[in-house]
């Protein structure tokens, strides 16, 4: 992974002292996630009356949080939880937003301010689309305006949805916790009551069967490590050539390696096949996988145009056929059924010079999990992506210095992501507590300014 | 063979690509090769923190430091380190005798679960001092005396310092394992051109394997490389035509034995995964194939009765006979191609009524074998032959020949230095 001593250097007392008298960006040290952990290092500050808001801080309370409507004008704020859902015109957002504001002083370092508004999509209304359009556009600003590794994000939800289901309590934990480290300025979705909260919130994916593709360095690694921290079993696939990196994942995750092109005709039956050999099951399918052949396109050759396609979307596409055909990757009893997750990219969204082949793949499997949501709710599964921006990997570390220092002070956070940011979002999207989010391309980017 | 308690089951097997030595390899030793198949191994099946009932395996080439090499590989991999390791050695027939009495062991109940193979490096070959300054060295360490150490150290002389490496020359005849081939080919008329159509298809034959993602799972990468680097695809008879004799050039005319069709030295590791068929059962693993018996044999080449490399004709006789099969109920042949004549040799022998009546003592010849069945997926000439690992790379690539195909069977002829050979029959499930 590539180092960034920047990032250290603002972090020791001298370096703060010399880049703030510069006006130099200021990455914080980010609160990631680990089991033993607190959920959060200090008070909830719960804000916006509403129905919706008792409901939300027994949730809070559940979880041995310090709740909050008040806090003192000395006191320390971990986070701010703003509910809007009963905002049905812009004046009516005010009072919940100027306390809002009335807090940010206070916050800790790492701290979360959570929106909660329903779906703009979901009325037809005019005022009441404004006031929840309003709230997206203040809760990206304030993403913007954070310090100290902070973050700012939304909770949509469904039109009808009882705010008691358990994939808004996942998704608020996620937000909550370190696992969102690297999200900001982003919106989760939830638009169905199923899911389940998990009995232990250390081992959300206890028996669970995950196949992660391109496992055998970077990214796909440290997925394959996060979903075995979390109880996943992990069936760790990589091309042949990558075979003896491979193995390590494999060996480390205590899980089993198979060696196998994903543009294989038959790879989603071969992954069923090992599925079904090894352990009986599968659940989860992360579509990690990916290459980069840049060119302009004025330059560009049907070789790197076609391999891109081939190995970031027409793979997916065959192997998602493969599993939904599948007895195996379906869960008739119960509401929370099979996952898939796909790697996007901030390339597919808001594109890129040279990247034309990258990007369409990208944006490619962005189209792929809208419309494949349907098919995977049958089984009550989900199927979502994750939009990485600039991630510290060996890939990113080869960019020339200067690119590179650009590129990760490009977000709100002033830094690069980890490969494990990518993958507790993932881990998040896997989980049982998530299985009302469907459909959705999540980015973990920092609020990166490009495509925002 | 009379009937076992129970079978021997082959779940799977992992080898790193062969390399030509002092290549990719060059700078791997034994164990960082054999603990890398048994990692690809162990990551293939789940098999972390597994207590197994044996690791066995060896070397030929082996240095003095590596008296423990399996156990120190076994350890260096996610394996439970209760799980026992020993060496085992039989020239080129080491990894396969160790598969074989492993299999022993889980048919008579002794274990549940192992992992048989081997390796061999040319490139970390061990090289030690001469004899002469070797006896000096020992007659230092038993001094009592500065006066004594010292008098023992004078008698160092320049030409003690010469380095021995190993060499792959019999003992007993002074002549290479090649000069003793190119001898038993001459006897059995074994032409050049048979030899280099052998060599031909051993290359085809693993290049349509790779080519088809046969290897998938039976091979992981090392240092880079990701296949054999000895194939060569687009090998043909023509180009091999061109090559001069290497082996047998007292022949004249009659050298046959070329650097194509003679396996060239080379570096690698593999292993192979047995259990009962509980013990798959109870781990959810694949059962390929059935290790059914096997069989050593040796023959006195030393005074040029019969042909070093020819001991697994005489093998292949009891184990047929034992086991009451002929050639015609087996589906798969793989025999190890030490050199192209090796084979060709034994299939004639097998062929000859004479040899077999007067030699074999058998009522008639045990019949030729159909090159359709023969090493259908390359062998040694194309892979190579890092002389321990051979075994490992065979077994696992007729288990996965065989498997879907329930009694259908394979048959394993592997010739060894010392007049040894070992043969042995496996059965798809």
């Amino acid at each position: 992974m590539a180092q960034d001593s920047y990032t250290e250097f603002v972090n020791t007392g001298v370096g703060k002292k010399i880049t703030k008298a510069l006006g130099l960006p200021q990455p914080a040290k980010l609160r990631r996630y680990t089991p033993d952990a607190p959920l959060i290092p200090g008070p909830v500050v719960l804000l916006g009356a509403s129905e919706a808001s008792d409901i939300l801080a027994r949730r809070l309370l559940g979880w041995g949080l310090d709740v909050r409507r008040h806090i003192g004008p000395k006191e320390k704020v971990a986070a701010v939880v703003a509910l809007f859902d009963t905002a049905a015109t812009p004046a009516q957002l005010s009072e919940t937003v100027l306390a809002v504001g009335g807090l940010l002083k206070q916050l800790k370092a790492s701290a979360r301010v959570i929106t909660v508004f329903r779906d703009p999509a979901h009325t037809e209304d005019p005022a009441v689309r404004a006031a929840r359009k309003g709230v997206e556009g203040l809760t990206r600003s304030l993403a913007h305006e954070m310090r100290a590794g902070s973050t700012a994000n939304g909770i949509v939800l469904h039109e009808e949805l009882d705010i008691a289901s358990p994939s808004v309590a996942g998704a608020l934990r996620f937000l909550l916790s370190g696992r969102s480290a690297f999200v900001s300025g982003q919106f989760i979705t939830v638009d169905s009551v199923n899911g389940a909260l998990p009995e232990d919130w250390a081992a959300p994916l206890a028996g669970q069967v995950a196949v992660v593709t391109g496992a055998a360095r970077g990214i796909g690694a440290a997925i394959a490590r996060t979903l075995h921290r979390d109880g996943a079993r992990v069936i760790a696939v990589d091309i042949p050539a990558a075979g003896e990196q491979l193995a390590a994942v494999a060996n480390e995750v205590a899980g089993t390696a198979l060696q196998l092109d994903i543009t294989d005709d038959d790879a989603g039956e071969q992954i069923l096949s090992h599925a079904d050999q090894y352990y009986g099951r599968l659940d989860i399918v992360v579509h990690n996988a990916g290459i980069t052949r840049d060119k302009l396109l004025a330059n560009m050759d049907s070789a790197r145009w076609d391999s891109v396609i081939a190995v970031n979307i027409e793979s997916q596409l065959r192997m998602n056929r493969a599993l939904l055909k599948s007895d195996l990757f379906n869960r008739p009893e119960g509401t929370v059924g099979p996952r898939i997750v796909s790697l996007a990219s901030t390339s597919g969204i808001a594109g890129n010079r040279g990247q034309s082949n990258y990007a369409a793949s990208k944006a490619g499997v962005i189209g792929m999990v809208s419309a494949s949501s349907a098919q995977l709710q049958a089984r009550h599964g989900t199927i979502n992506a994750v939009a990485p921006g600039f991630i510290e990997t060996e890939m990113t570390a080869k960019m020339p210095f200067a690119t590179r220092e650009v590129a990760r002070r490009l977000n709100s956070l002033n830094q690069g992501g980890r490969p494990e940011d990518v993958a507790e979002t993932i881990a998040y999207l896997a989980s049982p507590a998530a299985a009302g989010t469907s459909g959705l391309t999540l980015r973990v980017c920092g609020q990166n300014l490009v495509g925002a | 063979m009379a009937e076992t308690p129970r079978d021997a089951v082959i779940i799977g097997g992992n080898r790193i690509p062969f390399a030509r030595a002092h290549g990719a390899y060059a700078k791997s030793s034994n164990q960082d090769m054999l603990t890398s198949a048994l990692n690809g191994l162990v990551a293939r099946y789940g098999l972390q923190g597994e207590q197994l009932g044996a690791v066995a395996g060896g070397a030929v080439l082996k240095h003095s430091k590596n008296f423990n090499l399996v156990r120190e590989s076994a350890l260096g991999t996610p394996l439970d380190p209760k799980t026992p390791a020993y060496d085992v050695q039989m020239a080129c027939a080491t990894g396969t005798e160790a598969i074989g009495s492993l299999a022993n062991k889980i048919k008579l109940g002794q274990i549940d679960s192992a992992i048989g193979g081997g390796v061999d490096s040319i490139s970390d070959a061990p090289i030690v001092v001469s004899d002469q300054l070797r006896g000096i060295l020992m007659e230092a360490t038993r001094a009592k005396t500065a006066g004594q150490r010292l008098k023992a150290l004078a008698k160092i002389r320049p030409a003690h310092l010469a380095p021995q490496a190993p060499g792959t020359g019999e003992p007993r005849t002074g002549l290479s394992m090649g000069e003793h081939m190119a001898v038993t080919a001459n006897k059995w008329g074994i032409t050049r051109e048979e030899q280099d159509e052998l060599a031909v298809a051993s290359h085809r034959n693993l290049a349509a394997a790779y080519e088809s993602g046969f290897f998938n799972d039976l091979i992981s990468p090392f240092k880079g490389l990701s296949a054999d680097n000895n194939m060569r695809a687009d090998s043909s008879v023509d180009k091999l035509a061109k090559l001069s004799p290497v082996f047998g050039k007292d022949l004249g005319e009659s050298a046959t034995m070329t650097a194509a069709n003679s396996t060239p030295l080379t570096d690698g590791a593999s292993a192979v995964l047995l259990g009962s068929e509980e013990w798959a059962d109870a781990h959810d693993l694949p059962k390929l194939a059935n290790f059914v018996d096997y069989e050593q044999g040796a023959v006195d080449f030393v005074d040029g009765a019969e042909g070093l490399l020819m001991a697994p004709t005489y093998a292949a006789a009891r184990m047929l006979k034992r086991n009451n099969l002929t050639f015609e109920d087996f589906e798969y042949f793989e025999i190890h191609e030490a050199f192209a004549s090796t084979v060709l040799a034994q299939m004639k022998a097998w062929e000859s009524e004479d040899f077999c009546r007067d030699v074999l003592g058998l009522d008639k010849p045990l019949g030729s074998i159909d090159r359709s069945k023969l090493n259908v997926n390359g062998s040694s000439l194309a892979a190579g032959h890092p002389f321990a690992a051979t075994g490992g790379r065979i077994v696992a690539t007729l288990a996965k020949l065989l498997y879907g195909k329930p009694g259908k069977r394979g048959f394993i002829s592997v010739c060894a230095a010392g007049g040894q050979g070992i043969t042995a029959i496996i059965e798809g499930r």
